[in-house]
């Protein structure tokens, strides 16, 4: 009523309670959307656990850190797996990162237009291209030129390291980590090139006028403005590689066994699913193969959560504060 | 040797668009030369041709000659005139993940002063002459940006002058700032005048009064007049100078 009193002239009504009842009905949706979300994670959780009790009873701690895998027998370790999901996602981050944000440097602060727009397209195009596709062309194209090409003259130039020796098959853990780069590079430069694009060019223009070159502009600018961002175009390629199945499983040999060599088959916590899950000989197989399932989620949820902690510690000091 | 500046017919364009045509001046050495005129008049753009960064703007050209002590700024190489030829912006632009001692220290980092104690001492004199080290002094390892806008300003000044320019340009660089900030900036031109040359663009007239020498008023990416400044804002030549200063500008 006050109120009312205190702006007479006033043509707007006085808000009336249904806007309330409004407000408090759009908030109970959209809360019960977000909790349906949470749900559905939460029962995929149970059901998953529920089917793989059998074998999370009969190997309890264990079963992480076993690498026999001999479903005739009925013995079930996922070591090689957690092995092989962890070295080619690796491997294939240290290929892409570099290339993509060279990539995104170079078409985000070098390149003329003409020739920038038509590269980041293409780059983008990758992303599209259907994962069975980049099996198929890893294993009548890639395999055979790392056997007949690559693996040979590795061998010859870093035979000492224990990482390139060994008989040269093309298929194993070099080409899955190939073939991982090349999926996941256009999701890290794409969000490196957005990243890049929104630093501010008085940032650059700052640096130019301290005498820096071109080059020293970017290193002393906008690389330390971009950083947490750049991270976190990191990590969604790392998301992406540990997941990723259908052309992993293609090229990278498909045996259960953990090799320091890059050029030895292996295999992934996704592969196996994939292959096995469909001819499951029992129920107890199954059991094995859903606590792999359920240790790729965790697998996936620690890496995601060290690298966000990883971004949290460099946006303390980083372009994350910035006040514009 | 005292550093000076030589514009000669100097014309500015992006892509099609003229923005600057036949300018002529000379900015004498030790001096503080001050660019007036209305927004969008050319003021920034002339002063980004002094020390070449109008040509890292994609599409934008530039004709006639600029001449630091004689010599064609453009047959130098550009790094080592924006070394000679310092520059401050007209909104402040620290680096945001470096800490204030670190901005200070980017440019001589730049120049290849690695050695510590040579930093720790240029950092010291260049916030001095900043007029910023009393009150940053114990917090040198704060982010830049964690500093008010003013005091970021004065950082950036500090940043500037730290390589030791012969000349520094100054673009508006207290349109962000409160009375007293700008009072503490006006007064470290005067300071840094001893040392160097000025160029300042203001859209304060009373700013340019204050601090300034020489000033040249610039319309329509002419340049109208160009006196001493007691002279120019007294009793100008031009007409349309005067209606600008007296505010009866349209
Ligand atoms: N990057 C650019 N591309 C195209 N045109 C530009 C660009 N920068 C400036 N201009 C144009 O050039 C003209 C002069 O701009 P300039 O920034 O030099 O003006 P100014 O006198 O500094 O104005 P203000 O006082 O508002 O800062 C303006 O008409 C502006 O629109
Ligand atoms: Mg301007």
């Amino acid at each position: 009523m006050s109120s009312s009193e205190a702006f007479p002239a006033s043509g707007v009504p006085p808000r009336a309670g249904g806007t309330n009842v409004a407000d408090r009905l759009f908030k109970g949706t959209t809360l019960l959307f977000a909790l349906s979300v949470v749900a559905i994670m939460v029962l995929m959780a149970g059901a998953m656990l529920r089917t793989a009790l059998p074998a999370i009873r009969a190997f309890g701690w264990h079963f992480p850190f076993t690498s026999t895998w001999d479903p005739v027998a009925e013995r079930f370790g996922a070591l090689p797996f957690i092995y092989g999901t962890l070295v080619s996602s690796l491997l294939a981050l240290s290929i892409a990162v570099p290339l993509s944000l060279g990539g995104a440097i170079f078409l985000v602060e070098l390149a003329p237009h003409w020739l920038a727009q038509p590269i980041a397209f293409l780059i983008d195009l990758l992303a599209s291209i259907p994962s069975v596709v980049y099996g198929l062309w890893g294993i009548f194209v890639l395999a055979p030129w790392l056997r007949t090409t690559v693996q040979p003259a590795l061998g010859a130039l870093l035979g000492v390291l224990p990482l390139f020796q060994g008989p040269a098959y093309g298929v194993g853990m070099l080409a899955a980590g190939m073939i991982l780069a090349i999926m996941v590079i256009p999701f890290i430069s794409g969000v490196s090139r957005e990243v890049l694009m929104a630093v501010p060019n008085s940032q650059r223009e700052a640096a130019l006028a301290l005498g820096a070159t071109k080059w020293e502009a970017i290193r002393t600018a906008v690389l330390p403005y971009s950083r947490s961002g750049i991270i976190g175009a990191i990590i969604l390629g790392l998301g992406r590689a540990l997941g990723e199945t259908m052309a992993v499983t293609m090229v990278i040999g498909n045996r259960p066994e953990i090799a320091l060599s890059l050029f030895a088959p292996g295999y992934t916590m996704a592969s196996v699913i994939a292959n096995e899950f469909a001819e499951a000989t029992s129920d107890f197989h199954l059991a094995a193969l859903i606590e792999i399932g359920l240790l790729l989620f965790g697998v996936t949820i620690l890496v995601n959560g060290l690298a966000r902690l990883l971004v949290w510690s460099v946006a303390g000091n980083g372009a994350a504060t910035v006040r514009e | 040797m005292l550093t000076g500046l030589a514009v000669e017919k100097l014309g500015a364009c992006f892509g099609q668009k003229q923005v600057l045509n036949g300018i002529s001046m000379t900015i004498g050495p030790n001096l503080v030369t001050a660019i007036i005129g209305p927004s969008g008049c050319g003021k920034s753009t002339l002063i980004r041709c002094l020390n070449r960064l109008h040509e890292t703007v994609p599409g934008a050209r530039q004709s006639g000659r600029v001449l630091l002590d004689g010599q064609d700024i453009s047959q130098m190489d550009p790094v080592q005139v924006r070394r000679t030829i310092g520059m401050v912006f007209q909104k402040p632009n620290p680096f945001p993940s470096m800490s204030i001692y670190d901005n200070v220290a980017a440019g001589l980092r730049l120049n290849g002063v690695r050695k510590r104690h040579r930093l720790d001492e240029y950092v010291e004199k260049s916030l001095r002459m900043g007029a910023l080290w009393e009150e940053v002094a114990d917090r040198l390892d704060k982010p830049g940006i964690s500093l008010s806008g003013g005091q970021q300003q004065r950082l950036c000044i500090a940043r500037a002058i730290a390589i030791e320019p012969k000349v520094l340009l100054m673009d508006e660089p207290c349109s962000a700032l409160d009375p007293v900030s700008t009072g503490k900036i006006e007064e470290l031109i005067q300071e840094l005048k001893k040392a160097l040359t000025i160029v300042i663009v203001t859209h304060n007239m009373q700013q340019a009064a204050r601090v300034s020498d020489y000033t040249g008023f610039l319309l329509l990416g002419e340049l109208i007049e160009f006196d001493e400044t007691p002279k120019l804002f007294t009793n100008p030549r031009d007409k349309r100078t005067e209606d600008y200063i007296t505010g009866r500008f349209g």
